[in-house]
């Protein structure tokens, strides 16, 4: 057990436990990216280059970015009461996790057939990597291809706002600004308020 | 050298915080982190396996990971584009809120 993995680890798990636990959801994210960026660590600690780089572009780069951009677009949507403690979904989504925790390392530390010696480091090069992917994974990797565009063009489509959906909304949204501001101005604070709760 | 073990408890830990901040949290896109940190937990098993295997240099393990890695990708993608529609249509992120199949 070396001092590298004790550091990877506990700075890891510290930032998954801040990443859940944490109200600010910028905050979250943040910590997000720093399990991310420990994983990628973990990774090149086990002599798998390539897939700690990976895991760099595709998590630190991009899934970072994307959950930071989800997080902006749904601004003022944390404006829930504080029922952290002591609520029983809280305490029995713990319990689940705890013993699912408790069974797997339990199994893990009584069992006898995991390897206890470590092999020579393997040459994982980018250049066999690349001889896999197009030899014996070439069908994978064009059903990844293919999932990913269908992904892409799906995400967009989703995300798309629709054009019938854009001007029923909008109209809906000027004719309640405009019956409030025309039928209680004393209500105009009201959305800041509402933020407040959120910070 | 860390034995292998280590790797499996780290990952078995990583995974029940994701697991935690899944079921606990009501927020949809805190919950997709959650899936997200669990998926990365069971890839780091996969890396860990291959690298204690008898014939790594079969390179199964970092084959199966790479297109986790890619499907997980996509799945972010899906997920996040859902969740913004889903705001768009009740204003809100709270999963507790969004409980009607008909809008």
């Amino acid at each position: 057990m070396n001092v590298a993995f004790i550091l990877i680890a506990g700075l890891t798990l510290g930032s998954a436990i801040a990443a859940m636990s944490l109200r600010n959801l910028v905050h979250c994210a943040l910590c997000t990216v720093i399990t991310f960026a420990g994983l990628a660590a973990m990774y090149l600690q086990l002599n798998a280059q390539f897939v700690g780089f990976a895991q760099i572009l595709v998590y630190v780069g991009a899934v970072a970015i994307l959950i930071l951009f989800a997080v902006l677009l749904t601004r003022n949507s944390e404006n829930q009461p504080n029922t952290l403690l002591a609520s029983p979904s809280w305490i029995i989504g713990i319990l689940v996790a705890i013993s699912v925790s408790g069974t797997i390392i339990y199994a893990v530390v009584k069992s006898t057939r995991l390897a206890q010696t470590l092999p020579p480091a393997p040459e994982a090069t980018v250049q066999k990597i690349g001889e896999q992917l197009m030899t014996n994974y070439v069908l994978p990797l064009e059903i990844v291809a293919l999932l990913l565009t269908a992904a892409m063009i799906g995400a967009v489509i989703i995300a798309m706002r629709d054009k019938n959906e854009k001007e029923d909304s909008g109209s809906k949204m000027i004719t309640g600004n405009a019956r409030e501001r025309v039928s209680q101005p004393s209500t105009i604070h009201h959305p800041s308020s509402s933020q407040k709760t959120t910070r | 050298m860390t034995p292998l073990h280590h790797y499996l408890i780290f990952s078995a830990l990583l995974f029940s915080i994701g697991l935690a901040g899944a079921l606990t949290r009501r927020n949809a896109i805190l919950v997709l982190i959650g899936v997200e940190m669990m998926l990365n937990a069971a890839n780091l098993n996969f890396i860990a396996f291959w690298r204690y295997s008898a014939h790594p240099e079969a390179l199964t393990g970092v084959m199966f990971v790479i297109f986790s890695i890619g499907i997980a990708a996509a799945e972010a993608a899906v997920g996040l584009a859902l969740i913004i529609a889903i705001y768009r249509h009740y204003k809100t992120t709270s999963l507790e809120k969004v409980d009607s199949l008909k809008g």
